[in-house]
């Protein structure tokens, strides 16, 4: 075999000598291919795994914790919900139409694998400033993969975030969440097992697409355009009608029990699938390489089974089902084709069983026979250095900076500066498919209606969906950052009148080869456990997306949370972004006045400092009272406090409802900007001012009358008085007169 | 009795469970029509749901007008049997000709889901014979090829036979004379880009569908 080969698939020499010592000698071309995209990054988790294992992943809810396709949770009523995160960061980078669609096809896989119908999608996006000609091509090609995708296989996107941030310029964040329901009893794994089974591959045909996705374009930095435009060909193409088909025919396998176990083809393709299901189940697995139906002439063994060739599924099936198997496929026009049989492993008693081994047809030449748990189970597992940056004090958590403390010049203009309507993306996303939506995209959180996954009978509940993340806190503190990030996933669900169930993560992060990376993901997971097991959530699922940087410079850590929680009586529509005429403005919490992390504060140049504290009792209590006042029907609009402070809750919330706000009692810029915790407007009617009171006087939590809704006009006294119409008009055009400029790339 | 309302479901529609769902809801009896019985199965009334038939290859509708379902479904409509075609389900009967005209890409070159408000321009037809003449409805679309177009001819003859049925007071995707659905001579048959289903419960956000899927099921 040639020299080296195996760096140029992206193993280290070490990991070659561990590949030589499982199997007892020097592996073929086709066994290190296999070897190399399992324990990429991307599919091993080499560097992340050891700090993940901190997260708090348990509760009398969880069905599923992380490790599986998805995590899932018992919802009641008999229904389960199964929640899933990922990035398609490097592939969208790259070709944004097809990095983003097929992320969008993956993280649905995802779901049904677990025999859960997909009832929603979330997508959170973050791009480079609008200002640049190149990120803006990227913001519209991912957009449009997205709807493109999502709405033709049929599945609602209710939400998410877009951010436009320098930091992104080079590498941007295509993030994808997706909530799916079922039967409780229905629950499934991928896992084969019986020897003798089959294994049938499901959907698409097999082609060169995405060879080398997760090793060559996941586990890797950017460069230059040049060297990024020839790892085009690693990003796979999609075909939502072939995974539309997919995902019926599966859930018809599924309802007919016609399945033993089922696992997605994603990241590495035939190797992760044949190797994952036969590991679990402590099976091996005989894969005839012959057998599966390709796209193009002369693809090589290797070829075949590191393809990540889009929509297919992995069926373990039991010899006696498989014509009622292949009837069920035929009816709904899905290809299917008996790949590879159940062979002896561990789990009947056979330790020197639990093979996978690659055939030139059944009875042919052993292309390649490895342990099938070696590619998963013995993934290298590294404890990579972790320091702090210099600047930072781990003591005070002070990161310091000797840019001057920021000054408000103009805080009327500085407020427009935040502002921006993300409607443009959202508007191009089927958010209401299968008659759930009650609060979708544009809000706190989206809430869906509550319907049993096979007799759609209603619960009279719903379900509530939120993802957040923010850089610029956890630039400053990653620990602190995150844990943030995750009270404000709560306050958003609160918001809405729920409470939460589960939280997934995505981690967006740069290169873990450098210290201050790696000491960054290790904070952040420390932040999310604490306010985790604080707030009592279970982590149930992750991922974890490496080497995000462009030309050497890593993006600001980029924790994305998103957290499903559920309203307990669903029987109006919860008050949402708004004002009345009239209606009493307050504040509830307490305003501190650190603005370090704000983005009012960025934007003015200060980038260091100390996050405001969150206090978790503080935290619960108002959660609990805004969830309280919500479900009593008590509010008339009500908006958690986030990014860009009071200032930009206010502004939105005046721009929604066509309304203008008269509020005083703001001290100065720092308290209109500053994105302390815990906090949240109420608009109250003025006959039910006196019971919200006394509701936020019972609960201990600190309420403020600060102002008034109504007029045309956004003033907050002494600081800004702004005409309402421009800063409507500023909110609704930044985007869409950015991105409808037209966009060209180079 | 009720009404026996079937949906025709095609691989690549995905409106099929929330039109069985809004049947339901307003007392009908719904139930599906696979797209390779070339029967109806002695309904009363049938609904061709939205979504992408056929995965919109070609051209919307392109594929799904040689379904067999589809040759029952002209038969049904030639015997006076209540049709309506709902967003992808126009374009369905659009490309089949038991609409004229044609659906092309929204004039601002983009998808869009959104809700609208229509103006019951007549009550004349399968699907508004319930509603109040000239109520504003305020319904979702959710459509990238919702811009209906058609020749003068046939237009005139649609403003002058009163077959445009529903117009968007704001229009959102450049259809000619602001129309959102048609219906044919016999006025059984209906087409409309926006979708009443999604306009069945004020949980929802609006519950202004309801006239028009009662019409469906009177």
């Amino acid at each position: 075999m040639e020299e080296g080969i195996h760096r140029s698939l992206g193993l280290t020499d070490d990991e070659l000598d561990s590949i030589i010592s499982i199997i007892g000698r020097e592996p073929n071309h086709l066994e290190l291919a296999m070897y190399a995209v399992m324990w990429s990054e991307h599919c091993s988790y080499k560097s992340s795994r050891i700090h993940l294992k901190r997260l708090p992943t348990e509760a009398p809810w969880v069905l599923v914790g992380p490790g599986e396709n998805a995590g899932v949770v018992d919802v009641g009523d008999g229904i389960a919900a199964a929640i899933r995160i990922e990035s398609h960061n490097h592939p969208s980078a790259i070709e944004p139409y097809q990095g983003a669609a097929t992320g969008v096809g993956g993280i649905l896989r995802d779901i049904f694998t677990m025999g859960a119908r997909p009832i929603a999608l979330m997508d959170p996006l973050r791009f480079g400033p609008l200002d640049d000609p190149r990120s803006r091509w990227i913001a519209e090609g991912v957009v449009s993969g997205v709807s493109g995708y999502g709405n033709s296989v049929g599945v609602p996107n209710v939400g998410g975030e877009t951010v436009f941030d320098a930091t992104y310029q080079g590498n941007p964040l295509v993030n994808v969440l997706c909530l799916g329901l079922l039967p409780t009893e229905r629950l499934v794994l991928g896992a084969a097992t019986g020897v003798g089974n089959l294994a049938v591959l499901l959907g698409s045909t097999t082609g060169r697409d995405g060879i080398g996705g997760v090793s060559v374009l996941a586990s890797a930095g950017f460069s230059d355009e040049e060297t990024d435009a020839a790892k085009r060909p690693s990003v796979q193409v999609g075909d939502p009608f072939e995974e539309k088909r997919l995902i019926e025919a599966c859930l018809e396998l599924l309802d007919a029990g016609l399945v033993v176990g089922i696992q997605d083809l994603g990241g590495a393709g035939l190797t992760c699938a044949t190797s994952e299901t036969a590991s679990r189940g402590g099976m091996g697995m005989d894969v005839d390489v012959t057998q599966i139906p390709r796209r193009e002439q002369g693809m090589e063994p290797f070829e075949v089974m590191t393809s990540e060739s889009q929509e297919r599924m992995l069926a373990i099936v039991e010899p006696d089902g498989l014509d009622a198997v292949l009837e069920i496929c035929e009816r709904w026009e899905v290809r299917a084709s008996v790949i590879g049989k159940v062979t002896p492993g561990p789990a009947t008693g056979d330790a020197d069983g639990g093979r996978l081994r690659i055939l030139d047809g059944w009875d042919g030449e052993v292309l390649a026979d490895i342990p099938a748990a070696s590619l998963h189970e013995d993934a290298p597992l590294y404890d990579r250095p972790c320091v702090a940056p210099a600047t930072f004090d781990e003591s005070s958590r002070v990161l310091a900076t000797d840019q001057p403390a920021p000054v408000s010049s103009d805080a009327g203009a500085e407020l427009l500066a935040m502002l921006a309507d993300t409607r443009w993306v959202w508007s191009q996303y089927d958010h209401q498919l299968f008659l759930n939506t009650v609060e979708g995209p544009g809000g706190d959180a989206a809430v869906l209606r509550l319907k049993h996954p096979s007799t759609g009978a209603d619960t009279g509940r719903g379900l509530a969906l939120t993802t957040d993340g923010n850089h610029r806190w956890c630039a400053v503190d990653p620990r602190a950052g995150t844990a943030l990030t995750v009270a404000e996933s709560m306050l958003n669900l609160a918001c809405v009148g729920a409470r939460p169930l589960a939280v997934v993560n995505c981690l967006n992060f740069g290169n873990p080869e450098h210290p201050e990376v790696m000491w960054q993901l290790s904070e952040a997971v420390d932040g999310m456990g604490e306010a985790c097991r604080a707030f009592d959530v279970p982590v149930i699922g992750g991922n974890v997306s490496l080497y995000n940087e462009s030309l050497g410079a890593d993006i600001d850590p980029t924790p994305v949370v998103g957290m499903l929680g559920v309203v307990d009586r669903l029987d109006r529509r919860p008050p949402g972004v708004g004002l009345v005429d009239g209606g009493r403005l307050l504040l509830v919490g307490v305003t501190q006045p650190e603005v370090s992390g704000s983005r009012w504060a960025r934007e003015r140049g200060h980038s260091g400092g100390h996050l405001p504290a969150l206090d978790h009792d503080m935290h619960l209590k108002v959660c609990d009272l805004v969830r309280t006042l919500v479900a009593g029907g008590l509010l008339s609009g009500v908006h958690d406090v986030g990014t860009g402070g009071l200032g930009v809750a206010l502004a939105e919330m005046a721009v929604r409802s066509g309304l203008g706000v008269s509020v005083a009692r703001v001290a100065d810029a720092a308290e209109l900007f500053s994105e302390s915790p815990s906090r949240a407007v109420l608009c109250v009617s003025p006959d039910l001012l006196t019971t919200v009171e006394n509701v936020c006087a019972e609960a201990g939590v600190p309420a403020t009358r600060i102002g008034v809704a109504g007029g045309d006009r956004v003033t907050v006294k002494g600081l800004l008085d702004l005409p309402l119409s421009e800063v409507a008009g500023t909110w609704t055009d930044r985007i869409p007169v950015a991105l409808g400029s037209g966009t060209a790339q180079d | 009795m009720s009404r026996r309302v079937g949906v025709v479901l095609f691989p690549g529609s995905n409106c099929e469970q929330d039109m069985l769902e809004a049947v339901a809801l307003v007392g009908g009896e719904p139930e599906v029509l696979w797209h390779g019985d070339a029967t109806v199965n002695g309904v009363d009334a049938v609904v061709v749901p939205g979504g992408f038939a056929h995965g919109d290859y070609l051209r919307p509708g392109a594929i799904a007008r040689f379904s067999p379902v589809m040759g029952a479904v002209a038969e049904f409509a030639a015997a006076g049997g209540p049709v309506v075609g709902i967003c992808n389900g126009f374009q369905v009967l659009t490309e089949a000709g038991l609409l004229p005209g044609a659906l092309q890409k929204n004039a601002g070159l983009k998808f869009l889901c959104t809700t609208v408000p229509l103006r019951v321009e007549s009550t004349d037809s399968a699907l508004t014979k319930l509603a109040d003449p000239g109520a504003v409805l305020r319904i979702p679309v959710n459509h990238f090829e919702g811009n209906y177009t058609c020749d003068d001819e046939t237009l005139a003859r649609l403003r002058d036979e009163d077959r445009v049925v529903l117009r968007y007071v704001e229009n959102p995707n450049g259809s000619i004379d602001d129309i959102a659905g048609i219906c044919n001579e016999g006025r059984n048959v209906v087409g409309l880009m926006p979708h009443p289903e999604r306009a069945s419960s004020d949980l929802l956000g609006s519950a202004d569908g309801l006239p028009l899927l009662r019409s469906l099921v009177a």
